[in-house]
């Protein structure tokens, strides 16, 4: 039975997406991790088979499909074998192109979102500094009005895409007053003024997260994304995607581990006979079935909800909440069952931990979702 | 009726030391933590790179931190079992997780073994030089189709004539590529189940012995790891560790008194974490104020304080009966688990108070996490210790 929100249509392209991805990405998924770089070549394949404009109009050069259709590759982007390489790809079609898309004008639309959908494009959404994570009111990037446009100067950090972005969806303060009010978006060329340098992390080692700095950028008049000193409210716009495809993306990988550790344990043998068949191995693995499995459930209803157009955001922030904790935590024991095996650097179960890792900080943390789940539940 | 002299305060600050521990440990501690923070500590990012330097022995042999509680007879300090737990607690202070077990598989795995067990003439040959850091150990019991299961240990020693021929491969051997000699668990009778097993000390310059492959892992990156091949190596009989027969117990015996220390080095891992995190979220803030004032946070620091404080006391009381001749196998077990246990829970929690810089290589805090992960797996799984505990009590 295809679990809904989904059906036989979306099914069909799960399986070619999947061919697709374990074909021509999955092979290079160590090499990629080691070089701490995947290839901007991935974009230029993916657009070839439609897969970077699922959700796009066709006049756009997009394939005029739905979430669901998008939501179908995202969960299928484990697959890679690389998280890095996953977040590369999720940047680009989940938080950089979406503002473009629902606030760009046709020019905007033409400039920066057809090139992404051809994978000519690489983009990036600059939001986070070093001093102001969670805490999106402490933005100090500041644009100053000059003739025909604005000056940036400020420092943006953990941007995903970071080095190889063609463009950044950049968060500024256009005014002097704090809190989310005066914070605008503009989209940021690369060029004069606009240095990166690469970040070593925990996990995600294919991907160019990057310290971002602008000094005396020129951005012209017409780069300003949706209102002036509304910013905040192309942010909010997209948080619910964002955080649902982290969720969806989650629920492939946690499958993924779960089949491969499962099958590890059926072949491998201690003590005479396979560690399936130890007892407490058994249920592990049962726990981690259930907990792939509620993940799955949880994501799944959020997305129902999202893509049958209600506001679902109790929902899509416990199933961000539930899956990315739970996530990390299938992953870490999937790297115990694994034993010293698991601890090695060639082994997938330590880099699914590590990529797992950043789940519950990325994206909103934990103790930001509880915070917004406190608000809904009045307390 | 209660007066200001009479209410007492709580003494936050309190230093006073542990009742396992003497005056002398303390100035131990001190002199330990000086050489580590001046010599050690430093290199400790470079180190990750490029494996630490053998010179790290060496120089530990001069300041005599490599025999702390070895017999003054072959070159140690002759002290109790409780300036090993000091020297555990304190090599964590270098942030290398792989450098402080690179030592402790010298001092507290390969070490006791050949002390125990070995002759006279092994002890001269092995154990001396080592306590000076001009000869390094290893130990070799994992293989590739036997990690927690020893009894499927493979490596086949056979008898010819006077001597032996060893075959078989071991391998997450830590110190494997720069060791001069290894203790090496092998199989002398395979029909003879756990009495089937026996410890050679093999030169690792021995012809047929093959330094495969360093290994690459998820911590503990400046520990060289090897995968070591063992192809027709020939060894005299002298070469035997022990009794013939009765490796395995050699093994296990020893196996108790490091699963302690590394415990012991767990807590002052976890300790050093909760620390540094400590200190950042007093100064980093969001929403106007210290993280650290948020209530979450400070509850969190609440409970890794008491993950710590309980693991520590198991420890040390350990410890304390292990020192008095006791063989609490449980308890060790128990300790073991808990503390590594807890030391990934505290990294973890860390990792998450740091945010989006905990994820970053720059802070150390993932580096506490990814070297810590390797306890749980290291010298006995948590199954393995839980096995232990349940069996313990007759089930």
């Amino acid at each position: 039975m295809i679990q809904p929100p989904f059906t036989e249509e979306h099914e069909e392209l799960r399986e070619s997406v999947r061919g697709f991805l374990e074909r021509e990405f999955a092979p290079h998924s160590q090499q990629w991790e080691a070089e701490r770089w995947f290839p901007d070549e991935v974009f230029g394949k993916l657009a070839v088979q439609g897969l970077l404009g699922l959700k796009y109009p066709t006049e756009l050069g997009g394939q005029g499909g739905d979430y669901l259709h998008e939501a179908v590759l995202v969960e299928e982007l484990s697959r890679i074998g690389s998280g890095g390489t996953a977040a590369g790809i999720g940047a680009h079609i989940n938080i950089a192109t979406p503002p473009i898309w629902k606030f760009g004008t046709d020019e905007h639309k033409q400039q920066y979102l057809v090139p992404a959908i051809r994978g000519e494009k690489i983009g990036a959404l600059a939001i986070t500094e070093p001093d102001a994570g969670s805490d999106v009111a402490a933005l100090r990037t500041k644009a100053e009005r000059v003739d025909g446009g604005w000056v940036v100067n400020g420092e943006k950090t953990y941007i995903t895409n970071g080095v190889r972005a063609h463009f950044m969806v950049t968060a500024v303060k256009t005014t002097q007053e704090g809190g989310h009010h005066g914070i605008s978006f503009f989209i940021i060329d690369r060029g004069e003024g606009v240095s990166s340098s690469k970040l070593e992390k925990l996990g995600w080692h294919a991907s160019d997260t990057a310290t971002i700095s602008f000094e005396n950028v020129f951005v012209p008049e017409e780069n300003l994304l949706g209102e002036l000193h509304e910013g905040f409210k192309l942010i909010m716009a997209n948080f619910q995607w964002e955080r649902l495809a982290m969720a969806l993306g989650t629920v492939g990988a946690m499958q993924l581990a779960y089949e491969r550790t499962a099958e590890y344990a059926r072949e491998r043998s201690t003590f005479g006979r396979p560690l399936s068949k130890h007892q407490v191995i058994k249920h592990k693995l049962a726990d981690l079935a259930t907990s792939a499995y509620t993940a799955r459930c949880v994501t799944y209803d959020a997305l129902r909800r999202f893509v049958a157009g209600e506001e679902p955001i109790m929902q899509v922030t416990m199933a961000k909440l539930m899956t990315q904790r739970a996530s990390f935590e299938l992953m870490d024991e999937c790297l115990q069952i694994h034993g010293g095996m698991g601890y090695m650097g060639e082994h997938w179960a330590q880099r699914a931990a590590r990529d797992a890792r950043l789940g519950p900080i990325g994206g909103g943390s934990d103790e930001i979702m509880r915070e917004i789940l406190g608000r809904l539940l009045d307390l | 009726m209660a007066t200001a002299e009479s209410v007492l305060k709580p003494d936050h600050q309190s230093k006073r030391k542990h009742f396992i521990f003497t005056d002398e440990h303390e100035q131990l501690r001190e002199s330990i933590r000086n050489f580590v923070t001046k010599e050690l500590t430093p290199h400790a990012e470079e180190w990750e790179e490029t494996t630490f330097p053998d010179s790290v022995f060496r120089r530990m042999g001069e300041l005599d931190l490599l025999g702390l509680d070895k017999p003054e007879a072959y070159g140690g300090q002759g002290g109790d079992y409780f300036t090993s737990l000091v020297l555990g607690e304190e090599m964590t202070g270098a942030n290398s997780g792989g450098l402080a077990m690179g030592v402790a598989v010298h001092t507290d795995m390969a070490m006791p073994p050949i002390l125990a067990f070995g002759s006279e003439e092994q002890k001269q040959e092995w154990v001396v030089p080592a306590i000076k850091g001009e000869k390094i150990l290893c130990i070799g019991i994992t293989e590739p189709d036997a990690g927690s299961d020893v009894a499927g240990i493979k490596t086949r020693a056979v008898k010819d004539g006077d001597d032996y021929v060893i075959n078989g491969s071991k391998t997450y051997i830590t110190n494997g590529h720069r060791a001069d000699v290894i203790v090496l668990v092998t199989k002398t009778d395979p029909d003879a189940g756990y009495g089937g097993f026996t410890l050679f000390l093999v030169p690792m310059d021995a012809p047929g012995v093959i330094r495969e492959k360093k290994l690459e892992k998820l911590g503990m990156h400046a520990s060289d790891t090897a995968l070591l091949a063992f192809q027709d190596v020939r060894v005299p009989a002298t070469a035997v560790l022990g009794e013939v027969g009765k490796g395995f117990y050699h093994i296990m015996w020893e196996l108790q008194g490091e699963r302690l220390i590394g415990a012991a080095g767990s807590v002052a891992g976890a300790q050093k974490c909760f620390n540094r995190t400590l200190d950042y979220a007093k100064e980093r803030k969001a929403f106007g104020r210290e993280i650290g004032k948020f209530q979450v946070i400070r509850h969190k620091f609440a409970e890794m304080a008491t993950k710590i404080e309980s693991a520590r006391q198991m420890v040390y009381v350990t410890a304390w009966r292990f020192a008095n001749g006791e063989y609490p196998v449980r308890e060790i077990s128990m300790a073991k688990l808990h503390a590594s246990r807890i030391a990934v829970e505290v990294a973890d929690e860390c990792i998450q108070i740091h945010g989006g810089a905990g994820y970053m290589k720059e802070y150390g805090v993932e580096r506490a996490w990814r070297d810590s992960r390797l306890n749980r797996i290291g010298a006995g799984t948590d199954e393995i210790m839980l096995d232990v505990i349940g069996r313990s009590y007759g089930l």
